[in-house]
């Protein structure tokens, strides 16, 4: 059996004196398409911030591609799209090509300079995300949805192994998602990335995960979409602390 | 008209160091409005002011003959380091810093001048520019810290690029975040106590904001807009010379107003575009 892509045994963490995740023990195999999903303020984005190494777990150990994340020394094997993306500011002008290129800047390493491979691979990442038009426009002046596309392709540009995208959707019209959807279903399948992403459009997202998870402080949820689906309204009123209304798409 | 500044040599040598600042100035100015530390400047050229009243202090009390553009970028230097070190400490208000630091800076600046019991013409040149203060002891220096600059800016230009434009995402690539920003702090307290001479230190942040507030509004592109900036600062730079010389105004002046006067035709034409 592969190893893990992620694994985390025994994570507690606190901000402050708040309890933000309580005893957590999961794993992220190699090739999966993880949904993770869970109410606001669950903790799904400072689990990502630990997986990422930019916060420090209480107790436990998590490990990326085998290694403490604290030692892993290509960070550009993962691709990060960050929930605060879109609120960069709008006024700076970087074009599309620009922000892409920076994508692989710390996989290029200081003293060097773009070759021309990198530069096809930047128009390569745009082109995968439908944006070759845009190349040269100012990103400030796209679309949410079109910006959120072009966060994609930075983060594919330097072709990681993992991608983690925490809630990449939101206020995105519903033609757009199931086009966004679409790539990362290509992401997985055909380049066989490693997924996860944090999102609350699970009607959408359970038509594509290979793996679920539901994260509320502990985890409450790990299976496949079939289990998932059978959940009962009592197993997310659980889940969610209070009572839910399941929506069936 | 421009005869002038090839015949005499103090007036060329702050022509030559004039268009040296033009290109310097702007580049360093440009990553800094985009990160929206614009007020750091001001901060910084007010610790410089102190270290220019120490060097004028030492001279006139104690007769050490320090030149003020070494005390200045000493003092700019080392001011430039609290500051970052103050925006590690005060994470969630990183702006703070720069009124301590700024205050700091006046501080000491009426400490040394009341000591050396005022300073008068000398001072004055300091605030708002000379175009007669160059010396080509100070050619020299400003060239070494433009070439410098360059240099470093060149070699570390797709680092501060993807820093600007998203931090977050800079560290979680795994660059040196923290001491990418101290070497960027410690360019930009060179790059002040060498603008100094000709613009002064309470219009330094302006060269090095204007013509990228001018240059924003219509670029392209990160590129582009170091390109305009540049641009639009050796304009200001070279017809605020000349006509601060000629109308006997201190050059800091009308740097700016030139300054100034670009922003408001860049402001028009994206209006007339749109
Ligand atoms: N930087 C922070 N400092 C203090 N508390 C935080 C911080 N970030 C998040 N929290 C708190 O931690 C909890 C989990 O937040 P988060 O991981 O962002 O949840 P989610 O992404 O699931 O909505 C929330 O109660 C939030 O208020
Ligand atoms: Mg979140």
């Amino acid at each position: 059996m592969t190893t893990p892509v992620v694994s985390m045994s025994n994570i507690n963490f606190h901000y402050g004196s708040r309890k933000v995740l309580d005893n957590i023990n999961f794993e992220i195999p190699d090739g999966a398409f993880m949904g993770l999903v869970g109410p606001n303020g669950g903790g799904k984005t400072t689990l990502i911030r630990l997986i990422l190494g930019l916060e420090k777990p209480e107790t436990g150990e998590i490990m990326v591609f085998g290694q403490p994340i604290q030692k892993l020394k290509n960070k550009d094997r993962i691709g990060f799209v960050s929930q605060k993306a879109n609120s960069f500011n709008k006024g700076f002008p970087a074009t599309v090509y620009e922000v892409v290129a920076s994508g692989l800047t710390a996989q290029l390493g200081y003293f060097r300079f773009l070759s021309k491979k990198d530069k096809q691979k930047i128009h390569e990442a745009i082109a995968q995300v439908g944006m070759t038009e845009y190349t040269k426009q100012n990103i400030g002046d796209l679309s949410g949805g079109q910006q959120q596309r072009i966060f994609i392709a930075r983060a594919l540009v330097s072709d990681p192994e993992l991608i983690i995208l925490d809630e990449p959707t939101v206020g995105i019209d519903y033609e757009n998602v199931k086009r966004f959807y679409e790539l990362l279903y290509k992401l997985s399948t055909e380049y066989k990335k490693t997924l996860l992403l944090v999102t609350h459009d699970t009607g959408t997202m359970t038509q594509y995960a290979t793996d679920i998870v539901c994260l509320n402080k502990t985890m409450h949820f790990h299976g496949n979409p079939d289990e998932y689906a059978s959940l009962t309204e009592a197993d997310f009123s659980q889940i969610y602390g209070h009572p839910v209304s399941l929506v069936t798409h | 008209m421009l005869l002038d500044f090839l015949t005499y040599p103090f007036l060329r040598y702050t022509f030559l160091t004039g268009i040296l600042i033009g290109i310097i100035a702007p580049l360093l100015g440009t990553f800094i409005v985009v990160r929206r530390q614009s007020l750091i400047a001001d901060a910084l050229s007010h610790v410089t002011l102190a270290g220019i009243s120490f060097g004028l202090m030492a001279e006139k009390k104690y007769g050490w003959v320090i030149s003020p553009i070494y005390s200045g970028m000493v003092f700019s230097v080392i001011g430039s380091i609290f500051i970052e070190k103050l925006r590690t400490v005060y994470k969630a208000y990183q702006e703070i810093s720069i009124p301590i630091i700024l205050s700091a800076g006046v501080g000491l600046s009426v400490i040394f001048i009341s000591i050396a019991d005022g300073f008068n013409t000398d001072l004055f040149n300091y605030l708002f520019g000379s175009v007669s203060a160059v010396t080509i002891n100070d050619f020299y220096v400003i060239s070494g810290v433009a070439a410098f600059v360059l240099v470093i800016i060149w070699l570390f230009f797709k680092e501060l690029f993807t820093m600007s434009f998203d931090e977050e995402q800079a560290t979680i690539a795994g660059l040196h975040v923290k001491w990418i920003n101290m070497l960027f702090i410690i360019l930009t307290a060179l790059v002040i106590a060498a603008s100094i001479r000709i613009v002064g230190v309470l219009l330094v942040s302006a060269l090095m904001t204007l013509p990228v507030a001018a240059s924003m509004r219509i670029a392209k592109g990160f590129k582009q807009m170091i390109f305009l900036s540049i641009l639009f600062g050796e304009i200001a730079v070279i017809f605020g010379i000349i006509s601060g010389y000629y109308l006997d105004i201190p050059p800091g002046g009308t740097i700016v107003m030139t300054s100034l006067f670009i922003l408001l035709v860049a402001i028009g034409i994206k209006k007339i575009r749109k």
